[in-house]
């Protein structure tokens, strides 16, 4: 089928063209299913952090969005305990011409720049909006602790 | 015709072109029938409201009329003139205003690309060294793109365009594929592409929109009908109307809500009710069960029927299933089974106390509410069987089908006549007792003394020889029955009209 070409070229050059900081590695039994790790941007709380996630992409891919997910805890307003990611083109923004790699990069600027006026975890952007600099140093343990 | 002027300029071939005869079938020629007129015939009650029943048909002549007139002001294809009203909830009105005033603004927010050249899409080949950004495929036969230029070969607009219909029954603002880009496929470019199962489901949903948008539009909710009915009362008046519409299929329901008829209680009431039954459901249930003891010699006595009076068979003692009073007290001048005497506040000292008299007052409430939608239930089990004794009867004497059909009549004067004392239940507990609530109390207990009485008398054997005399009671009874019903319902619409009483909730 005509998707799974893409998806074959998808993983061919994300693994010829690695995106700085970003590593993703499909499953050799499924080639739907990528193990993917985030390096914490340098300049955000999370800088130094390793971040482990899993993408999968559904059977309607592209047509309907990866499904991504933090499998590292973090402390961030958008990103909630069980790791789900609150993004605009993981939900109502999808657009089939975007791709795993403008799914990442994406993750990754949301790391750089959190948004507690949409949040996913409420008591985290709560936290964030009332005292940044808490929030942060929260984040920053947090990074030290997890994000191995 | 709207796409006529668009077919002529693409380069595309006949055999993707699913249209291609040019009907065009979602305008029809404007219809006088579009708004048909509220008619009435005859003199309004205080309980009911003036509404008309739309058919599909109807409907989809609206829409055309509607598109056709804001069109020729706005000097606009029929499509985009329909793109304008769907982003303007159909308000007419507002939109040639706003349009008037500022087009460039509102042909942007409602994602339209307005230009001399009147096309919408390009449908064609594609230029060499293009690759599908979604399939990745370089050689497609034939690419798609709107005036935006984002091209995608056909398949792929095919397959997004049938996703975002079927799986996400979108159909107002199925936008560009392109990430970012918020322009709106218009319909003429999804009747090319799609499939045309997936464009009756297209224009489905359009339909269904449409009378969403619409705050004077409700879709029956019966199943497979298919009609809309029209009331043109401001919901903010539902406070204190129960609008009841009824449907030409014959169901009955509320315009505000779309339950079941729920007449006398208003919507929000309702609303409430349910949700208090569902949270004290637990306490609530053993109530509705089956079967009772008799108060006397405490035998089992199991409810077959509608009717509320008991006998015991064993002790023949006489009662009333929801007080379980004696009969004797029933049916009289002091029958008191509605009411509930309100525990005063000196017995209600402690909060425990208070707790228990509120959970006994609420029990009070639902167990008339519940039981009248259980008897009607049973009334209805008990017509079956004598509807066949009937038919029998009927085959072997003299008797017409007219002559037997009064039980029919009977049980669905005695079914609405159930599901309005119902809710009077649900209202009676909301209401905050004073000397203006009396009436409704006295109305409600005549209504169902008299329904009590007409269920009695359909409980009786059939006998062959007592038959026409059966029959003249139960017609008697089922007028008596209806009238009383008629004059609850007038009583408390005017009573809701004018602010007669106090409630326990705020009305908002
Ligand atoms: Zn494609
Ligand atoms: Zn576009
Ligand atoms: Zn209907
Ligand atoms: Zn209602
Ligand atoms: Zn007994």
């Amino acid at each position: 089928m005509a998707m799974s070409k893409r998806i074959l070229k998808e993983t061919e050059r994300l693994n010829a063209e690695p995106v700085p900081g970003i590593s993703a590695t499909a499953h050799e039994d499924n080639l739907r299913y990528f193990d993917v790790i985030i390096a914490g941007p340098s300049q955000s709380p999370f800088e130094g952090g390793v971040f482990r996630l899993e993408l999968f992409l559904p059977e309607e891919y592209p047509m309907t969005p990866p499904k991504v997910r933090f499998l590292t805890k973090i402390y961030h307003p958008n990103i909630d305990k069980l790791g789900r990611i609150c993004l605009d083109i993981l939900k109502d923004k999808w657009s089939p011409a975007l791709q795993i790699r403008t799914v990442l990069l994406s993750v990754q600027a949301l790391l750089s720049s959190p948004n507690p006026d949409d949040p996913l975890a409420n008591d985290v952007a709560q936290h964030w909006k009332e005292n940044e600099n808490d929030a942060i140093e929260t984040a920053k343990l947090w990074t030290k602790n997890y994000a191995k | 015709m709207s796409s006529d002027s668009e077919d002529n300029f693409m380069e595309e071939d006949s055999d993707y072109e699913f249209d291609s005869d040019g009907s065009d079938m979602d305008y029809e020629e404007p219809n006088d029938l579009a708004f048909a007129e509220v008619s009435d015939k005859k003199p309004k009650k205080a309980y009911e409201v003036d509404f008309s029943v739309q058919s599909l048909q109807d409907i989809k002549a609206a829409q055309a009329n509607a598109i056709s007139h804001v069109a020729g002001i706005l000097g606009l294809s029929q499509d985009k003139a329909a793109q304008l009203l769907r982003s303007f909830k159909w308000n007419k009105e507002r939109l040639v205003e706003r349009y008037m005033d500022s087009s460039e603004d509102v042909l942007k927010e409602a994602c339209i690309v307005l230009d001399d050249t009147k096309t919408t899409s390009y449908v064609g080949k594609p230029r060499p060294g293009f690759t599908c950004s979604i399939c990745f495929d370089d050689t497609p036969s034939k690419v798609v793109g709107l005036r935006c230029s984002h091209l995608f070969c056909f398949d792929c607009y095919r397959h997004y365009l049938t996703q975002k219909i079927v799986e996400e029954g979108e159909c107002r603002r199925i936008l560009c594929p392109e990430s970012g880009c918020s322009i709106i496929v218009d319909q003429p470019t999804v009747q090319k592409i799609v499939e045309p199962k997936i464009l009756e489901r297209f224009r489905q949903l359009l339909d269904r929109a449409y009378v969403e948008d619409l705050d004077n539009l409700r879709w029956c909710p019966a199943p497979n009908c298919e009609n809309a009915v029209d009331c043109r009362l401001p919901h903010s008046t539902f406070d204190t109307v129960v609008p009841t519409v009824q449907c030409a299929c014959g169901n009955k329901f509320c315009f505000g809500c779309g339950l079941g008829d729920h007449q006398p209680a208003p919507c929000q009431l309702v609303k409430l009710w349910q949700k208090k039954c569902a949270d004290d459901s637990e306490t609530a249930n053993w109530i509705s069960a089956h079967t009772k003891e008799c108060g006397k010699c405490q035998s089992t006595i199991e409810k077959n029927g509608g009717c509320n009076h008991m006998t015991c068979r064993k002790c023949k003692y006489e009662f009333c299933w929801v007080c379980m009073g004696p009969w004797s007290e029933h049916g009289t001048s002091w029958y008191n089974c509605n009411r509930y005497e309100e525990v005063s506040s000196t017995d209600a000292r402690d909060a425990q106390a208070k707790s228990r008299a509120s959970l006994e007052r609420y029990l009070h409430y639902y167990n008339r509410f519940a039981n009248h939608e259980q008897s009607a239930k049973l009334d209805r089990d008990l017509y079956n069987k004598t509807e066949k004794k009937m038919e029998e009867m009927q085959r072997t004497s003299d008797l017409s089908w007219i002559e037997v059909q009064f039980l029919k009549k009977a049980v669905d004067v005695l079914t609405s006549c159930r599901m309005t004392l119902r809710w009077t239940y649900a209202f009676a507990f909301y209401l905050v007792k004073d000397n203006m609530t009396e009436l409704f109390e006295d109305n409600q207990r005549d209504l169902e003394v008299a329904v009590e009485a007409l269920s009695e008398l359909l409980e009786k054997p059939i006998e062959r020889e007592k038959i026409a005399e059966l029959r003249q009671q139960v017609l008697d009874k089922t007028v008596y029955v209806d009238s009383r019903r008629e004059v609850l319902l007038e009583d408390t619409a005017k009573g809701l009209g004018e602010d007669r009483w106090e409630f326990s909730f705020k009305r908002t």
